[in-house]
């Protein structure tokens, strides 16, 4: 049967969170459909890399070393898994949304004519009917995501071309490991055999990666802003409020449009997707492109001056006022408050 | 340095940033006519690229590519006003329901009645988000690409050095041309409309906006031919009818959920002390916080 496969991104010989979040979803669909979950690896000096994959539950990891498969660059990957994809025909293919995967992803499958869906939010496998063609397809990949600025969410199929392929942001998949103890086969790709020589003709001149600062997937609370902070300075206040409370400043994509606030703070469906003990959303009306990378929250508290914001249907909290009369108080008592 | 042929594409978009109440019907479909359309604003980006460079070398040509209704031709016109030379908007009912892959093999096949030393386009659109059109016309082309450029650095006869704005970092990259660019939105922003240009292309129209045209715009079109919009239909290309539209597209929605929240059961305070003090005091003894 036909495999789900998924690229694994590589910076500085780790694997991405958001190919080791996609090899846990890869490997429940795998077992749902009953076949093999597969990764490739493109990169160079990659020994030892089947050890940050294999407990994910990979069945056969293949891997192409070379030193001019890193840093990654658009034509060489392209060419391996369009061949690789040729040989092995997947019936599904995943990558991260990233920088790199929504560079890779759509040059793919147009050169294998395979429909891809980009920025999933959810995958799923389930059946078809092409009432038009009077066709029924069984166990396709429902690949569902918000559209349309997130105004409605649509579930998208390919019925006839493989692989399916899709993209996810990180963070949007949860990252589990299988088994530390799985053990899967690796397969070396000939890397002369899939490339032309003409595909190497971009050339990385300057590369300056950095480690986020932020870390807002990992923050038990967030302190978020949106356009109704009003301005840099007032977003202050909130990152006063998420250092008492020892939590992460985030913000909506108005707050970072108007400057409010760094891009790399940014949540929602073009952010981070987070899931925090306590999300404090501060002048953020909650448009779904927003809410789609937090509604998973465990508590929120909504602090607008708009009593029928969006948000409010979100929130266990709802403070219906000035964020800058609110927050001030909030900081008070805890201060008083706490040990 | 000869100038450079440049060919932008561009979208019309609705514009999903300032979606209102009637945005979506009741039926759950999107009531496009109560959203404006716009110019797709990476698409802007993009353009500014393409007019800086223009700007460098001398004989250049910048010309906008397309795909829509007869309305999209606004978007031509706009880039005219901004410095661009014309246009081409490819029209037909055969591209109706394209998803992004039938688009690219539309516009790839378009492009190949053009001449083209550099294609450049705006990372995403607005209304799908999916940045894949780009790439996907480089491949059809077999054109190398550069996504999420920043910055045009250099540019020569034989390659063009771009700084690339990326997730997690910056990177500088030399690409052969002729090659695909797609324009990130943290790029410079486009110039605005230039007073003269709006006077010399203001009656600019494609052909399915002149269907109404009297006699005195057919002659001022005769005196000033660069007043016409050039308009494809799909006979004006060479495609693959099983490769255009809803036909040609691999991917199929399935259904369609307008976005209905579902309201929590939410505590309503006043933003007075007590009501603050007594939230704060529940965090902290449910050990939310602290």
């Amino acid at each position: 049967m036909n495999s789900v496969f998924v690229y694994c991104e590589i910076e500085e010989g780790m694997v991405a969170d958001v190919s080791l979040e996609l090899l846990t979803k890869g490997r429940t669909l795998a077992n749902e459909l009953g076949v093999k979950l597969e990764a490739v690896v493109l990169g160079s000096k990659l020994e030892g890399i089947e050890k940050q994959v294999f407990p994910y539950g990979v069945d056969v990891l293949w891997v192409a070393d070379d030193e001019r498969l890193y840093p990654y660059t658009t034509l060489p990957h392209t060419s391996i898994l369009v061949n690789l994809f040729k040989q092995e025909q997947p019936q599904i293919a995943f990558m991260g949304a990233s920088s790199i995967g929504r560079d890779l992803g759509p040059r793919v499958s147009s050169a294998l004519h395979s429909g891809l869906t980009a920025d999933c939010t959810s995958l799923e496998i389930g059946d078809y009917e092409d009432k038009k063609n009077n066709k029924t397809y069984q166990n396709l990949l429902y690949q569902i995501r918000p559209a349309f600025g997130g105004n409605i969410v649509a579930t998208i199929v390919n019925p006839d071309c493989r692989p399916q392929m899709a993209t996810v942001r990180e963070g949007v998949m949860k990252k589990e490991i299988f088994n530390p103890n799985h053990q899967g086969e690796i397969k070396t790709i000939d890397v002369a055999a899939f490339t032309e020589p003409t595909d190497f003709i971009v050339h990385v001149i300057e590369r300056h990666m950095e480690k986020s600062k932020v870390n807002l997937k990992a923050a038990p609370i967030i302190v978020a802003g949106g356009y109704g902070v009003g301005s840099k300075e007032n977003f202050q206040l909130l990152h006063e409020l998420a250092t008492v409370l020892g939590g992460e400043v985030g913000a909506s994509r108005a707050a970072v449009d108007a400057g409010f606030c760094e891009h790399e703070r940014q949540i929602g469906q073009t952010g981070t997707t987070v899931r925090p003990k306590l999300y404090i959303a501060c002048g953020i009306s909650g448009q779904i492109q927003h809410t789609a990378g937090m509604e998973e929250s465990a508590m929120v508290i909504a602090i607008n001056t708009d009593a029928n914001a969006p948000i409010n249907k979100f929130a266990d909290y709802v403070i219906t006022g000035d964020l800058n009369v609110v927050i001030p108080k909030m900081i008070q008592y805890y201060k008083k408050n706490s040990k | 340095m000869k100038g450079l042929k440049i060919v932008v594409l561009a979208k019309q978009v609705p514009d999903t940033r300032n979606v209102g109440k009637d945005a979506m019907k009741a039926d759950g479909t999107v009531n496009r006519a109560a959203l404006p359309a716009i110019f797709n604003p990476e698409d802007l980006n993009a353009l500014e690229q393409a007019l800086r460079l223009k700007d460098k070398f001398e004989g250049s040509t910048v010309y906008i590519l397309t795909m829509g209704p007869g309305r999209a031709a606004e978007i031509i016109r706009e880039a005219m006003y901004r410095g661009a030379d014309g246009g081409y908007l490819l029209s037909d009912r055969a591209f109706a329901g394209s998803d992004t892959l039938a688009t690219s093999y539309a516009l790839a096949c378009a492009l190949r009645n053009l001449e083209t030393d550099l294609l450049i386009c705006g990372r995403q659109a607005i209304d799908g988000d999916t940045a894949q059109v780009g790439p996907q016309v480089a491949e059809k082309l077999g054109l190398p690409q550069v996504t999420y450029a920043e910055d045009i650095l250099d540019c020569t006869e034989e390659k063009i050095t771009i700084k690339r704005r990326l997730e997690r970092g910056v990177e500088v990259v030399a690409c052969p041309v002729p090659c695909v660019v797609t324009v990130n939105g943290s790029a410079a922003p486009c110039r605005p409309r230039n007073a003269r240009f709006v006077m010399k292309y203001k009656y600019a129209r494609a052909a399915q906006e002149m269907q109404d045209a009297d006699e005195d715009y057919m002659n001022l079109l005769n005196e000033r031919p660069y007043l016409k919009i050039t308009e494809w239909s799909v006979n004006d290309i060479q495609s693959d009818a099983q490769e255009l539209g809803l036909n040609g597209s691999p991917t199929k929605v399935k259904n369609i959920e307008s976005v209905v929240f579902q309201a929590k059961e939410a505590k309503v305070l006043e933003p007075n002390d007590d009501a603050i003090d007594a939230m704060m005091k529940e965090l902290i003894v449910n050990h939310t916080i602290g």
